[in-house]
Protein backbone atom coordinates (compact mmCIF):
# COMPACT_ATOMS: atom_id res chain seq x y z
CA UNK A 1 0.00 0.00 0.00
CA UNK A 2 1.18 3.46 -0.86
CA UNK A 3 0.09 6.90 0.70
CA UNK A 4 -0.35 9.61 -2.24
CA UNK A 5 -1.18 13.23 -1.70
CA UNK A 6 -2.96 15.32 -3.83
CA UNK A 7 -1.05 18.77 -4.70
CA UNK A 8 -4.06 20.50 -5.92
CA UNK A 9 -6.50 19.83 -3.21
CA UNK A 10 -4.61 17.97 -0.35
CA UNK A 11 -6.41 15.24 0.05
CA UNK A 12 -4.09 12.16 1.50
CA UNK A 13 -5.49 8.57 0.64
CA UNK A 14 -3.70 5.07 -0.54
CA UNK A 15 -3.98 3.71 -4.45
CA UNK A 16 -7.21 3.11 -4.16
CA UNK A 17 -8.37 6.87 -3.47
CA UNK A 18 -5.83 7.36 -6.94
CA UNK A 19 -6.17 6.46 -10.54
CA UNK A 20 -2.40 5.57 -11.74
CA UNK A 21 -2.09 7.64 -15.20
CA UNK A 22 1.13 5.82 -16.12
CA UNK A 23 4.29 7.88 -17.65
CA UNK A 24 4.32 11.59 -17.29
CA UNK A 25 4.71 13.75 -20.06
CA UNK A 26 4.43 11.43 -23.07
CA UNK A 27 3.79 13.55 -25.94
CA UNK A 28 0.94 13.36 -28.71
CA UNK A 29 3.20 13.60 -31.78
CA UNK A 30 -0.08 14.81 -34.27
CA UNK A 31 -1.00 17.60 -31.84
CA UNK A 32 1.88 19.27 -32.95
CA UNK A 33 2.01 18.18 -36.98
CA UNK A 34 -0.17 15.68 -37.88
CA UNK A 35 0.54 15.66 -41.51
CA UNK A 36 3.88 14.30 -40.75
CA UNK A 37 4.15 11.60 -37.91
CA UNK A 38 6.35 8.43 -38.44
CA UNK A 39 5.09 4.91 -37.89
CA UNK A 40 8.40 5.30 -35.49
CA UNK A 41 6.85 8.45 -33.49
CA UNK A 42 3.16 7.11 -33.23
CA UNK A 43 4.65 3.60 -31.93
CA UNK A 44 6.86 5.66 -29.25
CA UNK A 45 3.77 7.77 -28.19
CA UNK A 46 1.52 4.69 -27.70
CA UNK A 47 3.91 2.13 -26.46
CA UNK A 48 7.21 2.60 -25.80
CA UNK A 49 7.64 3.60 -21.88
CA UNK A 50 10.53 4.94 -19.84
CA UNK A 51 10.27 1.74 -17.16
CA UNK A 52 13.13 2.88 -14.89
CA UNK A 53 14.19 0.98 -11.70
CA UNK A 54 14.33 4.00 -9.70
CA UNK A 55 13.05 7.40 -10.47
CA UNK A 56 10.34 7.58 -12.11
CA UNK A 57 7.68 10.19 -13.66
CA UNK A 58 4.05 10.05 -13.94
CA UNK A 59 0.23 11.18 -13.79
CA UNK A 60 -2.06 10.25 -10.93
CA UNK A 61 -5.47 11.51 -10.26
CA UNK A 62 -7.06 12.32 -7.14
CA UNK A 63 -10.31 9.85 -7.92
CA UNK A 64 -12.21 10.28 -4.41
CA UNK A 65 -11.27 14.17 -4.13
CA UNK A 66 -10.92 17.32 -6.53
CA UNK A 67 -10.86 14.70 -9.12
CA UNK A 68 -8.06 16.42 -10.86
CA UNK A 69 -4.44 15.00 -12.46
CA UNK A 70 -1.64 16.12 -11.35
CA UNK A 71 2.35 15.08 -11.92
CA UNK A 72 4.55 12.78 -9.43
CA UNK A 73 7.83 11.93 -9.01
CA UNK A 74 8.54 8.35 -7.38
CA UNK A 75 10.75 5.74 -6.69
CA UNK A 76 9.93 2.35 -8.18
CA UNK A 77 11.62 0.79 -5.95
CA UNK A 78 11.10 1.96 -2.17
CA UNK A 79 7.79 3.48 -3.63
CA UNK A 80 8.17 6.55 -1.78
CA UNK A 81 6.96 9.69 -3.58
CA UNK A 82 9.88 12.23 -4.35
CA UNK A 83 7.32 15.51 -5.03
CA UNK A 84 4.07 16.33 -6.45
CA UNK A 85 3.90 19.13 -9.35
CA UNK A 86 1.01 20.47 -11.49
CA UNK A 87 -0.21 18.61 -14.63
CA UNK A 88 1.07 21.09 -16.73
CA UNK A 89 4.38 21.76 -15.10
CA UNK A 90 7.70 19.86 -15.10
CA UNK A 91 9.58 18.47 -12.26
CA UNK A 92 11.55 20.41 -9.28
CA UNK A 93 14.85 21.35 -10.60
CA UNK A 94 16.10 18.98 -8.04
CA UNK A 95 14.28 16.22 -9.15
CA UNK A 96 15.23 16.75 -12.62
CA UNK A 97 18.98 16.76 -11.68
CA UNK A 98 18.44 12.90 -9.65
CA UNK A 99 17.12 11.60 -13.12
CA UNK A 100 18.74 8.71 -14.82
CA UNK A 101 18.66 7.13 -18.25
CA UNK A 102 15.86 7.88 -20.64
CA UNK A 103 14.44 10.16 -18.31
CA UNK A 104 17.65 13.04 -17.69
CA UNK A 105 17.79 12.37 -21.85
CA UNK A 106 14.39 13.87 -22.01
CA UNK A 107 14.58 16.25 -19.61
CA UNK A 108 17.86 17.65 -20.81
CA UNK A 109 16.07 17.45 -24.24
CA UNK A 110 13.10 19.91 -22.91
CA UNK A 111 15.35 22.29 -21.12
CA UNK A 112 17.24 22.49 -24.45
CA UNK A 113 13.73 23.34 -26.33
CA UNK A 114 12.82 25.49 -23.49
CA UNK A 115 15.98 27.95 -23.97
CA UNK B 1 27.43 -37.84 -18.44
CA UNK B 2 25.54 -37.13 -15.62
CA UNK B 3 23.72 -40.68 -14.02
CA UNK B 4 20.00 -40.27 -14.32
CA UNK B 5 17.31 -39.96 -11.82
CA UNK B 6 15.41 -43.14 -11.23
CA UNK B 7 14.18 -45.30 -8.37
CA UNK B 8 17.61 -47.70 -8.66
CA UNK B 9 19.46 -44.53 -7.79
CA UNK B 10 16.82 -43.28 -5.08
CA UNK B 11 17.45 -46.54 -3.61
CA UNK B 12 21.36 -46.68 -4.01
CA UNK B 13 21.83 -43.21 -2.20
CA UNK B 14 19.49 -44.39 0.43
CA UNK B 15 22.22 -46.71 1.15
CA UNK B 16 24.66 -43.80 1.65
CA UNK B 17 22.14 -42.10 3.63
CA UNK B 18 21.56 -39.44 0.68
CA UNK B 19 25.07 -37.74 1.48
CA UNK B 20 26.33 -38.90 -2.40
CA UNK B 21 24.15 -36.64 -4.68
CA UNK B 22 25.33 -35.53 -7.33
CA UNK B 23 25.38 -31.20 -7.61
CA UNK B 24 22.68 -30.69 -10.88
CA UNK B 25 24.69 -28.42 -11.93
CA UNK B 26 28.41 -26.87 -11.92
CA UNK B 27 28.93 -22.97 -11.04
CA UNK B 28 31.64 -22.59 -13.72
CA UNK B 29 33.42 -18.73 -13.88
CA UNK B 30 32.91 -17.57 -17.19
CA UNK B 31 35.20 -17.75 -20.03
CA UNK B 32 36.21 -15.13 -22.07
CA UNK B 33 34.20 -15.79 -24.71
CA UNK B 34 31.10 -17.73 -25.79
CA UNK B 35 29.00 -18.02 -28.63
CA UNK B 36 26.26 -16.78 -27.25
CA UNK B 37 24.54 -15.41 -23.56
CA UNK B 38 21.59 -15.92 -22.12
CA UNK B 39 21.03 -13.07 -19.49
CA UNK B 40 18.78 -14.23 -17.32
CA UNK B 41 18.18 -18.08 -15.52
CA UNK B 42 14.45 -18.21 -15.08
CA UNK B 43 12.53 -20.75 -16.56
CA UNK B 44 12.47 -18.89 -20.35
CA UNK B 45 16.39 -18.79 -20.44
CA UNK B 46 17.19 -21.78 -19.17
CA UNK B 47 14.86 -23.62 -21.69
CA UNK B 48 16.40 -21.14 -24.17
CA UNK B 49 20.08 -22.42 -23.87
CA UNK B 50 19.01 -26.00 -23.19
CA UNK B 51 17.57 -26.22 -27.15
CA UNK B 52 20.34 -24.16 -28.21
CA UNK B 53 22.63 -26.54 -27.03
CA UNK B 54 20.65 -29.48 -27.70
CA UNK B 55 18.32 -28.79 -31.44
CA UNK B 56 21.38 -26.42 -32.74
CA UNK B 57 24.49 -27.75 -31.74
CA UNK B 58 25.54 -24.19 -29.46
CA UNK B 59 27.25 -25.74 -26.53
CA UNK B 60 30.30 -23.01 -25.97
CA UNK B 61 27.14 -20.55 -24.34
CA UNK B 62 26.35 -18.91 -21.15
CA UNK B 63 23.41 -18.32 -18.86
CA UNK B 64 24.05 -15.31 -16.78
CA UNK B 65 21.96 -14.77 -13.62
CA UNK B 66 22.09 -11.72 -11.01
CA UNK B 67 20.68 -13.70 -8.29
CA UNK B 68 19.73 -17.36 -8.28
CA UNK B 69 18.46 -19.33 -11.20
CA UNK B 70 15.03 -19.80 -10.85
CA UNK B 71 14.37 -17.16 -8.00
CA UNK B 72 12.55 -14.53 -10.21
CA UNK B 73 9.09 -14.67 -11.69
CA UNK B 74 9.73 -18.63 -12.51
CA UNK B 75 9.59 -19.40 -8.72
CA UNK B 76 6.52 -16.77 -7.99
CA UNK B 77 3.82 -17.77 -10.22
CA UNK B 78 0.90 -20.11 -9.71
CA UNK B 79 2.29 -22.84 -12.06
CA UNK B 80 -1.27 -23.12 -13.98
CA UNK B 81 -0.30 -24.16 -17.51
CA UNK B 82 -3.06 -23.69 -20.16
CA UNK B 83 -3.26 -22.78 -23.84
CA UNK B 84 -6.70 -21.40 -24.51
CA UNK B 85 -5.88 -18.06 -26.08
CA UNK B 86 -8.27 -15.86 -28.40
CA UNK B 87 -5.34 -15.29 -30.91
CA UNK B 88 -4.30 -17.61 -33.51
CA UNK B 89 -0.27 -16.66 -33.06
CA UNK B 90 -0.64 -17.06 -29.30
CA UNK B 91 -2.00 -20.15 -29.39
CA UNK B 92 0.32 -21.88 -31.62
CA UNK B 93 3.11 -20.62 -29.25
CA UNK B 94 1.02 -21.96 -26.04
CA UNK B 95 -0.25 -24.75 -27.26
CA UNK B 96 3.23 -26.11 -28.45
CA UNK B 97 4.65 -25.13 -24.94
CA UNK B 98 1.56 -27.19 -23.60
CA UNK B 99 2.12 -30.48 -25.52
CA UNK B 100 6.22 -30.16 -24.26
CA UNK B 101 4.73 -30.08 -20.85
CA UNK B 102 3.35 -33.29 -21.54
CA UNK B 103 6.85 -35.37 -22.30
CA UNK B 104 8.91 -33.07 -20.68
CA UNK B 105 9.65 -34.90 -17.11
CA UNK B 106 10.81 -37.61 -19.34
CA UNK B 107 13.13 -35.50 -21.87
CA UNK B 108 14.64 -33.99 -18.98
CA UNK B 109 14.71 -36.64 -16.83
CA UNK B 110 13.29 -34.18 -13.97
CA UNK B 111 10.38 -34.61 -12.29
CA UNK B 112 7.97 -31.80 -13.43
CA UNK B 113 5.08 -32.90 -11.63
CA UNK B 114 2.93 -31.89 -14.50
CA UNK B 115 -0.40 -32.65 -13.51
CA UNK B 116 -2.88 -32.20 -16.39
CA UNK B 117 -5.97 -32.06 -13.76
CA UNK B 118 -8.36 -29.80 -16.04
CA UNK B 119 -8.64 -26.35 -16.21
CA UNK B 120 -12.11 -24.24 -15.73
CA UNK B 121 -12.58 -20.36 -16.27
CA UNK B 122 -16.08 -19.22 -14.78
CA UNK B 123 -18.43 -17.30 -16.44
CA UNK B 124 -20.11 -15.21 -13.90
CA UNK B 125 -22.11 -12.39 -16.51
CA UNK B 126 -23.84 -12.30 -19.56
CA UNK B 127 -20.81 -10.69 -21.32
CA UNK B 128 -18.14 -12.97 -19.59
CA UNK B 129 -20.44 -16.54 -21.05
CA UNK B 130 -20.40 -14.66 -24.48
CA UNK B 131 -16.94 -13.98 -24.31
CA UNK B 132 -15.45 -17.13 -23.61
CA UNK B 133 -17.92 -19.07 -26.21
CA UNK B 134 -16.30 -16.99 -28.80
CA UNK B 135 -12.56 -17.88 -27.31
CA UNK B 136 -14.38 -21.89 -26.92
CA UNK B 137 -14.54 -21.78 -30.65
CA UNK B 138 -11.98 -19.99 -31.83
CA UNK B 139 -9.63 -22.65 -29.79
CA UNK B 140 -11.59 -25.30 -31.10
CA UNK B 141 -10.92 -24.09 -34.86
CA UNK B 142 -7.34 -24.04 -33.85
CA UNK B 143 -7.66 -27.66 -32.93
CA UNK B 144 -7.33 -27.51 -28.77
CA UNK B 145 -9.38 -29.53 -26.46
CA UNK B 146 -12.01 -27.90 -24.69
CA UNK B 147 -15.65 -27.38 -24.44
CA UNK B 148 -18.17 -25.12 -22.95
CA UNK B 149 -19.58 -26.83 -19.74
CA UNK B 150 -23.25 -26.00 -17.83
CA UNK B 151 -23.32 -24.95 -14.40
CA UNK B 152 -24.05 -28.05 -12.67
CA UNK B 153 -21.03 -29.37 -14.48
CA UNK B 154 -18.91 -26.68 -12.90
CA UNK B 155 -20.52 -28.21 -9.36
CA UNK B 156 -20.10 -31.82 -10.48
CA UNK B 157 -15.98 -31.12 -11.32
CA UNK B 158 -15.57 -28.78 -8.17
CA UNK B 159 -18.31 -29.23 -5.79
CA UNK B 160 -16.91 -25.92 -2.99
CA UNK B 161 -17.76 -23.70 -5.95
CA UNK B 162 -21.15 -21.46 -4.76
CA UNK B 163 -23.32 -21.82 -7.86
CA UNK B 164 -26.30 -20.01 -6.34
CA UNK B 165 -28.02 -18.92 -8.44
CA UNK B 166 -29.13 -15.39 -6.51
CA UNK B 167 -25.49 -14.40 -5.73
CA UNK B 168 -23.98 -11.00 -7.12
CA UNK B 169 -21.95 -13.05 -9.55
CA UNK B 170 -24.37 -16.16 -10.62
CA UNK B 171 -22.21 -19.41 -12.33
CA UNK B 172 -23.53 -19.36 -15.75
CA UNK B 173 -21.40 -21.79 -17.25
CA UNK B 174 -17.95 -21.97 -18.25
CA UNK B 175 -14.86 -22.66 -20.14
CA UNK B 176 -12.99 -26.05 -19.74
CA UNK B 177 -9.83 -27.18 -20.77
CA UNK B 178 -8.97 -30.71 -19.72
CA UNK B 179 -5.68 -31.03 -20.62
CA UNK B 180 -4.94 -27.38 -18.83
CA UNK B 181 -3.14 -27.76 -15.20
CA UNK B 182 -0.51 -26.76 -12.87
CA UNK B 183 3.40 -27.97 -12.72
CA UNK B 184 6.08 -27.90 -10.33
CA UNK B 185 7.52 -24.51 -11.28
CA UNK B 186 10.89 -24.86 -9.22
CA UNK B 187 11.37 -27.94 -11.53
CA UNK B 188 10.93 -26.88 -15.12
CA UNK B 189 14.43 -24.33 -14.35
CA UNK B 190 16.00 -27.00 -12.42
CA UNK B 191 15.40 -29.40 -15.04
CA UNK B 192 16.37 -27.53 -18.17
CA UNK B 193 19.82 -26.00 -16.00
CA UNK B 194 20.60 -29.38 -15.31
CA UNK B 195 20.22 -30.43 -19.11
CA UNK B 196 21.66 -27.34 -20.30
CA UNK B 197 24.39 -28.26 -18.26
CA UNK B 198 24.92 -31.88 -18.75
CA UNK B 199 25.14 -30.37 -22.32
CA UNK B 200 28.25 -27.82 -21.47
CA UNK B 201 26.07 -24.70 -21.32
CA UNK B 202 27.64 -22.79 -18.37
CA UNK B 203 25.49 -21.29 -16.13
CA UNK B 204 26.95 -18.30 -13.81
CA UNK B 205 24.94 -17.34 -11.20
CA UNK B 206 25.07 -14.40 -8.90
CA UNK B 207 26.82 -12.13 -11.88
CA UNK B 208 25.06 -9.25 -12.53
CA UNK B 209 25.16 -7.60 -16.24
CA UNK B 210 26.49 -3.96 -15.79
CA UNK B 211 26.76 -3.11 -19.71
CA UNK B 212 26.76 -4.58 -22.87
CA UNK B 213 29.20 -3.47 -25.29
CA UNK B 214 28.52 -2.28 -29.16
CA UNK B 215 30.56 -2.07 -31.91
CA UNK B 216 28.34 0.36 -34.30
CA UNK B 217 25.46 -1.48 -34.99
CA UNK B 218 26.64 -5.10 -33.45
CA UNK B 219 26.98 -6.56 -30.31
CA UNK B 220 30.54 -7.60 -29.17
CA UNK B 221 30.29 -8.71 -25.46
CA UNK B 222 29.17 -7.32 -22.41
CA UNK B 223 30.31 -6.13 -18.97
CA UNK B 224 29.29 -8.11 -15.94
CA UNK B 225 30.04 -8.20 -12.27
CA UNK B 226 32.74 -11.26 -12.79
CA UNK B 227 34.75 -8.70 -15.36
CA UNK B 228 34.28 -8.65 -19.39
CA UNK B 229 32.56 -11.55 -21.89
CA UNK B 230 33.27 -11.47 -25.59
CA UNK B 231 30.32 -12.67 -27.64
CA UNK B 232 28.73 -11.65 -31.00
CA UNK B 233 25.43 -12.94 -29.77
CA UNK B 234 22.64 -11.90 -26.65
CA UNK B 235 19.41 -13.44 -25.83
CA UNK B 236 17.90 -10.90 -22.81
CA UNK B 237 15.47 -12.81 -20.92
CA UNK B 238 15.32 -11.29 -17.72
CA UNK B 239 11.30 -10.61 -17.69
CA UNK B 240 10.63 -7.69 -15.48
CA UNK B 241 13.98 -6.34 -15.63
CA UNK B 242 14.26 -6.27 -19.42
CA UNK B 243 14.14 -2.24 -19.76
CA UNK B 244 16.83 -1.90 -17.73
CA UNK B 245 18.97 -4.62 -19.51
CA UNK B 246 17.89 -2.77 -22.96
CA UNK B 247 18.56 0.66 -21.81
CA UNK B 248 22.26 -0.60 -21.88
CA UNK B 249 22.00 -1.27 -25.47
CA UNK B 250 20.53 1.39 -26.04
CA UNK B 251 16.72 0.05 -27.19
CA UNK B 252 13.58 1.29 -26.15
CA UNK B 253 11.08 -0.90 -24.82
CA UNK B 254 7.39 -0.98 -25.09
CA UNK B 255 7.14 -2.71 -21.35
CA UNK B 256 5.94 -1.43 -18.14
CA UNK B 257 7.30 -3.80 -15.05
CA UNK B 258 4.46 -4.31 -12.39
CA UNK B 259 4.59 -6.11 -9.17
CA UNK B 260 2.17 -9.57 -9.28
CA UNK B 261 0.93 -11.03 -6.10
CA UNK B 262 0.16 -14.39 -4.79
CA UNK B 263 -0.67 -16.41 -1.90
CA UNK B 264 -1.02 -19.87 -0.76
CA UNK B 265 -2.87 -21.17 2.35
CA UNK B 266 -2.57 -23.27 5.03
CA UNK B 267 -2.50 -26.91 3.78
CA UNK B 268 -5.85 -28.64 3.64
CA UNK B 269 -7.30 -32.20 2.97
CA UNK B 270 -7.88 -32.64 -1.29
CA UNK B 271 -11.06 -30.15 -1.53
CA UNK B 272 -10.15 -29.29 -5.04
CA UNK B 273 -8.84 -31.32 -8.22
CA UNK B 274 -8.73 -28.57 -11.25
CA UNK B 275 -7.93 -25.54 -11.44
CA UNK B 276 -10.33 -22.86 -11.56
CA UNK B 277 -10.39 -18.84 -12.83
CA UNK B 278 -12.58 -16.53 -11.84
CA UNK B 279 -11.91 -13.51 -14.21
CA UNK B 280 -15.42 -11.20 -13.75
CA UNK B 281 -14.11 -11.33 -9.98
CA UNK B 282 -10.65 -11.26 -10.31
CA UNK B 283 -9.03 -14.47 -8.68
CA UNK B 284 -7.90 -17.78 -9.42
CA UNK B 285 -7.08 -21.02 -7.31
CA UNK B 286 -5.46 -24.75 -7.53
CA UNK B 287 -4.76 -26.91 -4.94
CA UNK B 288 -1.23 -27.87 -4.35
CA UNK B 289 -0.12 -31.59 -3.67
CA UNK B 290 0.45 -30.06 -0.56
CA UNK B 291 -2.70 -29.33 -0.04
CA UNK B 292 -2.44 -25.71 0.09
CA UNK B 293 -4.11 -23.69 -2.06
CA UNK B 294 -2.46 -21.43 -4.52
CA UNK B 295 -4.00 -18.14 -5.05
CA UNK B 296 -3.60 -15.12 -7.50
CA UNK B 297 -5.10 -12.39 -8.50
CA UNK B 298 -4.53 -9.14 -10.40
CA UNK B 299 -1.50 -6.93 -10.47
CA UNK B 300 -1.08 -3.44 -8.38
CA UNK B 301 -1.46 -0.69 -10.96
CA UNK B 302 1.38 1.26 -10.55
CA UNK B 303 5.36 0.74 -11.97
CA UNK B 304 6.56 -1.30 -9.40
CA UNK B 305 10.18 -3.26 -9.55
CA UNK B 306 9.80 -3.49 -5.28
CA UNK B 307 8.66 -7.38 -5.44
CA UNK B 308 6.16 -6.90 -3.26
CA UNK B 309 2.64 -5.53 -3.69
CA UNK B 310 0.15 -4.02 -2.10
CA UNK B 311 -2.74 -4.99 0.68
CA UNK B 312 -5.26 -4.19 -1.02
CA UNK B 313 -4.35 -6.21 -4.06
CA UNK B 314 -4.71 -9.51 -1.86
CA UNK B 315 -7.91 -7.73 -0.14
CA UNK B 316 -9.34 -7.31 -3.81
CA UNK B 317 -8.38 -11.39 -4.70
CA UNK B 318 -9.35 -13.19 -1.28
CA UNK B 319 -12.45 -11.22 -1.32
CA UNK B 320 -13.62 -12.60 -4.74
CA UNK B 321 -12.09 -16.32 -4.34
CA UNK B 322 -14.53 -16.20 -0.55
CA UNK B 323 -17.47 -15.01 -2.78
CA UNK B 324 -16.77 -18.24 -5.09
CA UNK B 325 -15.61 -20.57 -2.64
CA UNK B 326 -17.51 -20.07 1.06
CA UNK B 327 -15.51 -22.88 2.56
CA UNK B 328 -12.63 -20.99 2.26
CA UNK B 329 -13.81 -18.02 4.25
CA UNK B 330 -11.71 -19.14 7.84
CA UNK B 331 -8.69 -20.17 6.03
CA UNK B 332 -5.49 -18.65 7.38
CA UNK B 333 -2.94 -17.98 4.64
CA UNK B 334 0.62 -19.02 5.18
CA UNK B 335 2.79 -16.92 2.68
CA UNK B 336 2.45 -14.17 0.07
CA UNK B 337 4.67 -12.80 -2.38
CA UNK B 338 4.99 -10.81 -5.49
CA UNK B 339 7.04 -11.14 -8.96
CA UNK B 340 8.03 -8.19 -11.12
CA UNK B 341 6.14 -9.11 -14.26
CA UNK B 342 6.49 -7.38 -17.68
CA UNK B 343 3.90 -6.12 -19.38
CA UNK B 344 2.82 -4.63 -23.16
CA UNK B 345 0.88 -2.65 -24.62
CA UNK B 346 -1.48 -5.71 -26.07
CA UNK B 347 -0.82 -8.49 -23.34
CA UNK B 348 1.27 -10.50 -25.46
CA UNK B 349 4.78 -11.51 -25.09
CA UNK B 350 7.91 -10.12 -27.46
CA UNK B 351 10.23 -12.70 -29.40
CA UNK B 352 11.98 -10.81 -31.30
CA UNK B 353 15.35 -9.97 -33.38
CA UNK B 354 16.52 -5.82 -32.28
CA UNK B 355 17.77 -3.07 -34.88
CA UNK B 356 21.49 -4.13 -32.77
CA UNK B 357 23.00 -7.14 -34.73
CA UNK B 358 23.29 -10.08 -32.52
CA UNK B 359 20.91 -8.74 -29.79
CA UNK B 360 17.55 -10.74 -29.31
CA UNK B 361 15.21 -10.05 -26.69
CA UNK B 362 12.60 -12.68 -25.13
CA UNK B 363 10.49 -10.80 -22.74
CA UNK B 364 6.57 -9.37 -22.50
CA UNK B 365 5.11 -12.31 -20.57
CA UNK B 366 3.51 -10.20 -18.14
CA UNK B 367 1.36 -12.23 -16.06
CA UNK B 368 1.47 -15.69 -17.66
CA UNK B 369 4.61 -16.62 -18.46
CA UNK B 370 5.32 -19.85 -16.54
CA UNK B 371 3.18 -21.93 -18.79
CA UNK B 372 4.75 -20.95 -21.90
CA UNK B 373 8.32 -21.94 -21.11
CA UNK B 374 9.21 -24.91 -22.77
CA UNK B 375 7.75 -23.41 -26.12
CA UNK B 376 9.20 -20.01 -26.08
CA UNK B 377 12.81 -21.74 -25.07
CA UNK B 378 12.47 -23.74 -28.41
CA UNK B 379 11.26 -21.07 -30.79
CA UNK B 380 13.64 -18.76 -29.20
CA UNK B 381 16.72 -20.57 -29.37
CA UNK B 382 15.86 -21.60 -33.18
CA UNK B 383 15.39 -17.56 -33.38
CA UNK B 384 18.98 -16.51 -31.99
CA UNK B 385 20.38 -20.08 -33.48
CA UNK B 386 19.61 -18.86 -37.45
CA UNK B 387 19.47 -15.37 -36.99
CA UNK B 388 15.45 -15.14 -38.13
CA UNK B 389 12.70 -15.70 -36.61
CA UNK B 390 10.53 -18.92 -35.90
CA UNK B 391 7.87 -18.75 -37.42
CA UNK B 392 6.16 -19.50 -34.39
CA UNK B 393 7.49 -16.26 -32.93
CA UNK B 394 7.85 -13.88 -36.26
CA UNK B 395 4.30 -12.36 -35.26
CA UNK B 396 5.70 -11.42 -31.89
CA UNK B 397 7.84 -9.43 -33.06
CA UNK B 398 9.14 -5.74 -31.87
CA UNK B 399 8.00 -4.38 -35.20
CA UNK B 400 4.35 -5.06 -34.54
CA UNK B 401 4.30 -1.88 -32.41
CA UNK B 402 5.51 -0.21 -35.49
CA UNK B 403 2.91 -1.89 -38.16
CA UNK B 404 0.35 -1.93 -35.68
CA UNK B 405 0.13 -5.85 -36.29
CA UNK B 406 -1.37 -6.23 -32.14
CA UNK B 407 -1.66 -9.50 -30.79
CA UNK B 408 -4.30 -8.38 -28.69
CA UNK B 409 -5.00 -10.59 -25.27
CA UNK B 410 -5.64 -7.99 -23.50
CA UNK B 411 -8.90 -6.76 -24.05
CA UNK B 412 -10.98 -10.37 -25.70
CA UNK B 413 -8.51 -12.42 -23.46
CA UNK B 414 -9.08 -15.64 -21.40
CA UNK B 415 -6.78 -14.19 -18.76
CA UNK B 416 -6.86 -12.21 -15.66
CA UNK B 417 -5.21 -8.24 -16.05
Amino acid sequence: MITVNCPVCGAEGDETDFHYGGQAHVRRPATTDAANVTDEEQRDYLFIRHNPKGLHFERWRCDRGCGKWFHAARDTVSLDFKAYYGITELPPDEIIAQAKGPWADYFKERMKAKK
Amino acid sequence: MKPRYSIFSIARNAMNYHKDWERAWRSPNPKAEYDAVIIGAGGHGLATAYYLAKNHGMTNIAVIEKGWLGGGNTGRNTTIIRSNYLQDASIAIYELARSLYEGLSQELNYNMMFSPRGLMMLCQTEHELRAMKRTSHANRLAGLDCRMISPSEVKEIAPIINTDAECRYPILGAYYQPRGGTGRHDAVAWGYARGADAMGVDIIQQCEVTGILRDGGKVIGLQTSKGEIKTKKIGVVTAGHVSTIMDMAGVRMPIESMCLQALVSEPIKPVLDCVVMANTVHGYMSQSDKGELVIGGGTDPYNNYSQRGSFTALEHTVTALVETFPIISRLRMLRQWGGIVDMTGDRSPILSKTDVEGLYVNCGWGTGGFKAIPGSGLVFADTMANDRPHPIAAPFSLNRFKEGRLIDESVAAAVAH
